[in-house]
């Protein structure tokens, strides 16, 4: 068995206190924009119009705003507690420190199971993409989707084997390509470079302005999420970037503020081109909005542009979710939440390898086997619950460290209103995926409640109680 | 046959040889260096280091 000790002072992220194998330190604030957004623009490719099903355009523009508040919130609070708390696991790790045991064991799931099932979805949308690719270059029969939701799963997991940096050099390539698509349509479907083909008067006035009343608007809130889920995964790559008090504030900002534009454009471009009725069926009339846009425009190079721009969307964001959950997962082994054994790291690639390859046979086992939509309410549900509890994360982080008695690498403002907004937007966000989904999310709920058992009789005896607590923190106040 | 029905069989080859490479490099990782090795990385090194230069 070789044994080596590559602990030194000199080297960044390698320090005196044993780790002799750790994640590298080699990400910069563009990688954790390509993270954020990468996972989440898929939403603004697909998902985001079962909104106006649900309520119309109007709604649908309504969830996208109020989703927009939820997640600048989202992006203030992690910027602030992850940028103290830099470590891998993110949520997990900062509720760990900040709130108790049993709260980052549930963490620690919604985060694996968010991303995990994502992931899934994404491997599902990219055979179901290249299907029609087949199609419409003139393939006759059904074409089997399985070898393309297997390949899409095992490369990006080779890829997130094989090291991290190459991982988000990707994910950034691919994800600013997406992103300019949508620039792009925006630019040449609404007349400020050729003709306009938009037309909003005539689409959205009448019974098509609000067609089921405010009530419609409450339950488009449940998917005016998809415009923005999985920004907080930057927080995943903490252990990973040079500088993390820099870093990861610049690119999960950078990160919201790219999403809030997307996501206006998109519902600009595709409520003025599509009529509310096709637009709001995202199973059986438009899939992909944005790639449907582009085709109603007659111009090839968008269809072409729009086409590559959703296959990168997707790919961006099951590659972005396979880094996420196994740094969650390899956070909860590496404190003995779960078997020390995936706790372990790659001496050459510095990637948490185990966790890699632990969670690719669940991601195919749900892609292969579970339909799209119960996967993606399972995502949904297991994101939400998270924002639930980073308002009351934030909360107790100010009290029980107030300002000035540690080092913060951002500071948020006007605390403690995001606090409060985020948790009234995910009480609303609740009441809507209630109207719809109510019981997938009582069945949720079961499962959490379950394991939460689990892990209090069981699994908290082998937990690192001590020795998890890294933070060279004072003791907190009133402690 | 069609093509989209060779490239079908091009995904499953390379999905054999991308979970292959996976496995074999897991194993021979596993069988080349110590569990204590593998498993020593600690959380929050960085912070650690700023607040003992601090200190």
């Amino acid at each position: 068995m070789a044994d080596f000790d590559i602990t030194s002072k000199t080297i960044d992220g390698i320090g005196p206190h044993g780790t002799k194998v750790g994640l590298l330190r080699v990400l910069g604030p563009t990688h954790v924009w390509a993270l954020g957004v990468g996972i989440v623009l898929v939403g603004e490719y697909m998902g985001w119009n079962f909104a106006v099903g649900k309520g119309g355009a109007y709604a649908a523009l309504i969830a996208c705003w109020f989703a927009g508040i939820l997640y600048t919130c989202v992006a203030m609070i992690d910027s602030e507690v992850t940028s103290t708390v830099a470590a891998a696991g993110g949520q997990y790790t900062q509720a760990k420190h900040i709130v108790g045991p049993l709260m980052a064991f549930n963490v620690g799931l919604y985060l694996t199971f968010a991303y995990t099932m994502l992931e899934a979805g994404n491997a599902i949308t990219a055979g179901y993409l290249i299907s029609v690719v087949a199609t419409m270059s003139g393939y006759t029969g059904a074409l089997d989707q399985r070898p393309f939701i297997i390949l899409s799963i095992l490369f990006l997991a080779w890829l997130n084997y094989r090291g991290v940096l190459a991982t988000l050099t990707f994910n950034l390539v691919i994800t600013a390509i997406a992103f300019v698509a949508i620039i792009v349509l925006f630019l040449a479907t609404t007349g400020i470079f050729g003709h306009s083909i938009m037309m909003h008067k005539e689409l959205m006035s009448g019974a098509a302005a609000l067609p089921y009343g405010w009530i419609g608007v409450l339950a488009a809130m449940h998917f005016g999420l998809w415009f923005y889920l999985g920004i907080e995964g930057t927080t995943q790559a903490a252990e990973e970037v040079r500088s993390p008090a820099r870093s990861l504030p610049f690119g999960t900002m950078a990160g919201i503020m790219t999403l809030l534009i997307a996501a206006t454009l998109t519902w600009y471009v595709c409520v003025g081109v599509l009529p509310w009725e096709f637009l709001g069926d995202g199973v059986n009339g438009s899939v992909a909005p944005l790639f449907d846009t582009a085709r109603l425009s007659g111009s090839t190079g968008l269809i072409w542009l729009l086409g590559i721009g959703t296959l990168f969307a997707t790919l961006a964001s099951a590659n972005g979710c396979i880094n996420d959950a196994s740094r969650a997962w390899f956070s909860m082994g590496r404190d003995k939440y779960l078997p020390g054994w995936f706790g372990a790291v790659h001496p050459k690639y510095r990637t948490p390898y185990r966790s890699i390859i632990f969670l690719v046979p669940i991601a195919l086992l749900f892609a292969l086997k579970a339909p799209l939509d119960q996967v993606i309410t399972f995502s949904i549900l297991s994101g939400l619950l998270t924002y639930t509890f980073m308002p009351l994360n934030i909360i107790m982080f100010r009290k029980k460290w107030p300002m000035g008695s540690i080092k913060r690498g951002y500071e948020h403002p006007f605390h403690p209103v995001p606090a409060y907004v985020q948790l009234f937007l995910c009480a609303v966000t609740f009441f809507a995926v209630f109207l719809g989904y109510g019981t997938q999310l009582v069945a949720m709920i079961g499962f959490y409640i379950v394991v939460s058992l689990w892990f209090h009789f069981w699994r908290y005896r082998f937990v690192n109680r001590g020795a998890q607590f890294t933070m060279p923190w004072p003791k907190p106040k009133g402690y | 046959m069609q093509t989209w029905d060779y490239i079908g069989y091009l995904a499953w080859a390379l999905s054999a040889a991308f979970g292959l490479y996976l496995v074999v490099d897991w194993i021979r990782t596993d069988t080349t260096y110590s569990e204590d090795v593998l498993t020593s990385s600690r959380e929050g090194e960085l912070e650690a280091m700023t607040e003992e230069r601090k200190g």
